[in-house]
């Protein structure tokens, strides 16, 4: 009878969101927004004017020209987008201002739901050297590393002789491989030190590095996890991104080739350690190196990742439409023995880059596009033919995603889709992928996050 | 004879290296162009002195454009 029990709690999901991206990721946020039924608005600079994410909105907002620091990264006139359009909350994708804490936070001063973690997680763990001390904290293993961010040249060298070489010098303030430098020997600190204070600088305003101790060939191995607003805290397995060019990802599965049982389990519960630690809330990413059985906390990403829709493939759930939801206040609906993991999915990034010249970007425009049909092929694509392929973004253009009940004929339905998938107008990464689906080494799941650089 | 240092790609004038009046040696940057995020330096061909650098900061530059002139 009504009434009668007691009616579980009920939260109610937003009406309308505005979504603060472009390109895929602003179809497919649009696309789960869709699904819940909620409104959504684009914002867009002056080169998206007749960008795809813009007329798949409800509605769309102007946000000033093409530089990103003049639109997608202005904060101000993105709010100011989602107060003139009555919008409650704001996605914020991938990449942009999506690991930003001052957004995260400037969006709940101004009364909008961000969807992600609370902006205090976003700045801990933006923080690398501070999450590294935590997540230590936490009991979870890290390279040997600085003791925190070195200011110059001879804390450099102190900290380097403490920790060995060969060492990477990364950005205090950032992840995503930008900024990263290899440093196989002494002789070569001072000129490598230099050079990634510059770009480090130019990308994140803030000079700061740290140094760890590198591994000889790891694999990148990351557990998905989200958490909701109530403590429960789930993983959604594992995913292997070795296959990279300039420490940035190229191709994704899940789960990881070739992991033993015991060592996936640990990894999962090092996942689950690492969101708890951090008091995690919504999608997140725990990334790790992973060399022989032993693995180190690399970052987490407190964003949705790109890589997400192989996850999705294996466990059948909708990250986007999860985040939405947490966001909204909803619990998670299930326990993690509720999570499931059928067959294999894999994904190639399809980069406006040209792989036989090393990864010259190729800007231009897209004059033919043919998506490939087939079974347990799945593309989610930002662009069509006559899109421009502006200078001013990243260059990824689509993903084409591959599910099969084994590897093995996840890769052969991938090999056969990119067979007949034609992008023209630009380079692509397009041929590296073959390449690799071709390769005995990819195929026998001998991956490691040098694969591209040693030949294959 | 000056020697004409072409883009090998379209971008945005990130930094200008070189000035007028600097000797350069082959392989070093004239200016670091921006495209899709990454910095991409244009490098000088030859050792030489720098005659003329044709862009500034914050320009867009196509593949094939002259940026800069080596004596």
């Amino acid at each position: 009878m009504a009434g009668a029990e007691e009616e579980p709690a009920r939260t109610l999901m937003f009406a309308k969101v505005l979504v603060a991206n472009r390109g895929e990721i602003a179809l497919r946020i649009i696309r789960a927004c869709r699904t819940l039924a909620i409104k959504t608005v684009a914002v867009y600079s002056e080169a998206d004017a007749g960008a795809l994410h813009v007329a798949a909105a409800d509605e769309a907002v102007p946000i000033g020209p093409a530089p990103a620091r003049e639109s997608y990264l202005h904060i101000e006139r993105i709010i100011a987008a989602a107060r003139a359009t009555g919008a409650e909350a704001i996605h914020p994708g991938y990449g942009f201002l999506s690991e930003n804490w001052r957004f995260a936070r400037a969006c709940e001063e101004a009364g909008l739901c961000f969807v992600g973690p609370p902006w205090q997680v976003i700045q801990a763990m933006g923080e690398k050297t501070a999450a590294r001390r935590r997540m230590t904290e936490a009991g979870i293993p890290v390279l040997p590393g600085s003791d925190g961010a070195v200011r110059d040249l001879a804390e450099a060298r102190a900290a380097a002789e403490a920790i060995g070489y060969p060492l990477m010098l990364k950005a205090a303030a950032g992840g995503g491989g930008i900024g990263l430098a290899p440093v196989a020997t002494p002789d070569r600190l001072e000129a490598a030190f230099a050079q990634a204070r510059r770009r480090v600088e130019a990308a994140f305003g803030d000079a700061a590095l740290y140094l760890e101790r590198a591994l000889e060939a790891p694999r990148h191995v990351e557990v998905q996890v989200l958490a909701d607003r109530h403590g429960a805290v789930l993983h959604l397995h594992e995913r292997d991104c070795s296959i990279q060019r300039r420490h940035q990802k190229l191709i994704e599965e899940s789960p990881a080739p070739g992991l033993l049982a015991g060592l996936r389990a640990r990894l999962h519960e090092a996942g689950l350690r690492a969101a708890r630690a951090a008091g995690y809330v919504s999608a997140g990413t725990v990334e790790f190196l992973l060399e022989g059985d032993r693995f180190y906390f690399l970052e987490m990403n407190t964003r949705l990742q790109v890589e997400h829709p192989v996850t999705e493939e294996v466990t059948g759930l909708d990250l986007v439409q999860a985040q939405l939801r947490i966001a909204a206040g909803e619990p998670l609906p299930w326990r993690q023995e509720e999570i499931p993991l059928r067959g294999a999915a894999l994904e190639c990034r399809i980069y406006a880059e040209d792989p036989d010249r090393n990864f010259l970007p190729s800007p231009g425009t897209i004059t033919v596009l043919e998506l490939p049909a087939g079974e347990g092929i799945r593309h989610e694509c930002g662009v069509a033919a006559g899109s421009p392929v502006p200078v001013h973004y990243d260059p990824l253009l689509a993903k084409a995603i591959a599910w099969g009940p084994t590897r093995t004929e996840a890769i052969g339905r991938m090999a056969r889709a990119l067979e007949g998938y034609r992008l023209e107008g630009v380079k692509t990464t397009l041929p590296l992928h073959r390449r690799v689906m071709a390769s005995r080494a990819f195929r026998a799941g001998k991956v490691h996050t040098r694969f591209l650089e040693r030949g294959h | 004879m000056a020697e004409e240092v072409r883009a090998h790609i379209t971008g945005v004038v990130f930094q200008v290296v070189a000035k007028v009046g600097d000797r350069v040696e082959g392989g070093d940057p004239i200016i670091i162009l921006e495209s899709m995020k990454m910095e991409i330096p244009v490098e000088a061909p030859r050792g030489g002195i720098v005659q003329a650098v044709k862009v500034g900061e914050g320009e867009t530059v196509q593949e094939g454009d002259v940026v800069a002139l080596l004596e």
